[in-house]
């Protein structure tokens, strides 16, 4: 409760935290088909309609309503975003824990295979991803999520490591907690901070990387709408048809300012050291 | 251990570990090399002819074989040959790299000649309106992925002045500079965008932080101007953590020349890593991606190293 009462105080955290919740009612809008159109549907008399009363965005080649698609290309894009950073911040924080919990070897090996991902530009690891596994929604998902897994260790890691040598611990311990109950209870815990910024960042990047994936021909497959395919699709076509263009891109924008807002909010109120530096 | 013996050690086990990643992924891809190269062709081939093509291209072998014959063949500098090109990987790689090299660098100096001043300008005019927009432009940047600013680029080109920007093929640097620099100017500032945004934060918060610290105090304390103190007392300081981005951000611009290539259609290594993942080009894939993680690693440890000639307190931390 106080930690809203903080978002809603920071200037960005309100608005990056508005942004998010006007794209969830309208992701969810176009889940349950509360869209003006359906996307897919082709009005073959009205093709390549500018803005207008009855399609407020236009329409585009095939002469579907861009409102409609671009209410599907946000649902679209939030699934695969929200998906793939809930895989790998899971998968992330399991490998983080253990290899801060394990020590030693473990921790060695875990984080030099965390290394050997992160050597990758990001960009080109998806591509050899999907290069494996063909295109499409969930390779885009899992993707994303590999991508982003070794970060997610990294960032959990190391705040574990400090505070497993916390006297807490070690008393939990004495008393003879089990591992599981130590992990979750007294370490998780305690990691809900970075954890939550980092999940945030990471979805202003899926989002963005979607959307590039996408762009390429290598994320979501047409017909389904995607912001990144509309992009694509508006490439030979933005001089006689500019709102195919600037619609989806500004929509794109503001959804990626959104999280990248809500973000920096999160990482003022809960990182100390920042806290310092507005003040 | 300290850290950078540390790091010197790792970073060859890394280079094993992303050598084998690659290889092991190429070989997951569905669809054979052969198939691929000749399309439709390839069912004409007799068995003995594919077989003898196969044995050519050196994937007729068990993969653990492979892997040593491409493992040993790396460190001579043989990366295998390109199936689509027919010609050694490595003197493919080495014509497209350049280009990628230059827009990188190009993209570089463009985010850093915006975002350092406008960073340091905000810095100096802290929560007064010019500081809001800069922070509110640089978080905008942020935000745009950079196929959008390319087509933004392109359209507004197009449109408003009715040029196209010189796609395909590249004049050279050194035959015609001024042709090479108006081809990639506009791929450079689409790939520097988001690039100059996060420089902008993060001097910004950088020259913020110095700025508060009890030598600036002492410097203005005693008289020395303000434009002295900040250009000479902490611009130097708050320097450190843009260094840190320009090599972590490096190792990124060379990843996403991927989709600005392809947008301005420029022949560089990421639009030649993309069509040869199309193309089931294994060797190509291989030795182009190997090649660019290469770099990435190569740039980080430049720059963890130029970190603990700067900051002694890094040298004996180990974690």
């Amino acid at each position: 409760m106080e930690m809203l009462k903080a978002i809603a105080r920071h200037p960005s955290g309100r608005i990056g935290g508005a942004i998010i919740l006007i794209y969830i009612v309208i992701a969810l809008c176009a889940a349950f088909g509360l869209t003006p159109y359906d996307p897919l549907k082709q009005f073959r008399i009205d093709r390549l309609m500018p803005p207008n009363g009855s399609y407020w965005m236009g329409t585009d080649l095939f002469g579907r309503d861009m409102t409609s698609r671009l209410m599907a290309g946000i649902g679209q894009s939030f699934v695969v975003a929200f998906v793939s950073v809930a895989f790998a911040s899971v998968a992330g924080t399991v490998i983080g824990l253990l290899s801060a919990w394990l020590g030693r070897g473990w921790d060695a090996t875990l984080m030099r295979l965390m290394d050997v991902l992160l050597a990758f530009p990001a960009i080109l690891l998806a591509l050899l991803i999907i290069a494996i596994a063909g295109p499409g929604t969930w390779t885009s998902i899992v993707a994303i999520a590999i991508v982003y897994t070794p970060i997610f260790a990294r960032v959990v890691r190391g705040p574990a490591l400090s505070i497993k040598s916390r006297e807490y611990v070690d008393a939990a311990r004495t008393f003879g907690s089990s591992q599981f109950y130590i992990l979750t209870r007294h370490m998780l815990l305690n990691l809900v901070a970075p954890l939550t910024v980092q999940v945030t960042l990471a979805l202003a990047w899926a989002l963005l990387t979607e959307a590039a994936l996408s762009f390429l021909g290598l994320g979501t497959q047409p017909p389904t709408p995607s912001l990144g395919l509309m992009l694509s699709d508006a490439r030979n076509l933005m001089e006689t048809a500019p709102w195919l263009l600037v619609f989806p891109a500004v929509t794109l924008m503001i959804g990626i300012l959104g999280f990248n807002l809500f973000g920096d909010a999160l990482r003022d109120i809960l990182d100390p050291k920042t806290r310092r530096a507005r003040a | 251990m300290n850290y950078v013996t540390q790091r010197l050690i790792t970073f060859p086990l890394i280079l094993l570990g992303v050598s084998v990643l690659v290889f092991v992924a190429i070989r997951l891809v569905p669809g054979d090399a052969i198939t691929a190269m000749l399309g439709t062709e390839a069912g004409l081939l007799t068995p003995q002819q594919r077989l003898s093509l196969a044995s050519y291209f050196g994937i007729d072998q068990p993969w653990p074989i492979q892997y040593w014959h491409w493992l040993t063949g790396l460190f001579r500098g043989d990366l295998g040959i390109s199936v689509t090109y027919g010609k050694p990987v490595l003197d493919i790689i080495l014509e497209r790299f350049p280009l990628t090299l230059e827009l990188a660098i190009l993209s570089m100096i463009i985010a850093l000649l915006v975002g350092i001043p406008a960073g340091i300008y905000a810095a100096t005019h802290s929560e007064k309106p010019s500081d809001l927009i800069v922070r509110i432009v640089a978080m905008l940047g942020q935000s745009t992925p950079n196929f959008v600013v390319g087509l933004l680029i392109i359209y507004f080109l197009s449109v408003g002045f009715g040029v196209l920007p010189t796609l395909g093929s590249a004049a050279s640097l050194w035959q015609d500079p001024l042709a090479n620099l108006s081809q990639l100017i506009f791929p450079a500032i689409t790939l520097g965008f988001a690039f100059a945004a996060s420089v902008t934060r993060i001097s910004r918060s950088a020259m913020l932080d110095v700025l508060r610290d009890d030598y600036v105090r002492t410097a203005r304390a005693k008289g020395v101007p303000t434009r002295r103190t900040i250009w000479r007392h902490a611009f130097p300081n708050a320097l450190i953590p843009v260094v840190t981005l320009c090599g972590v951000e490096f190792g990124y611009l060379l990843g996403g020349a991927v989709i600005v290539e392809q947008i301005f259609a420029l022949p560089g290594l990421g639009r030649m890593v993309l069509d040869a993942i199309s193309q089931r080009d294994y060797a190509l894939v291989q030795g182009s991606v190997l090649f660019v993680a290469l770099n990435f690693l190569i740039v980080n440890l430049l720059v963890d190293l130029a970190y603990v000639a700067i900051d002694p307190r890094i040298r004996l931390g180990g974690q």
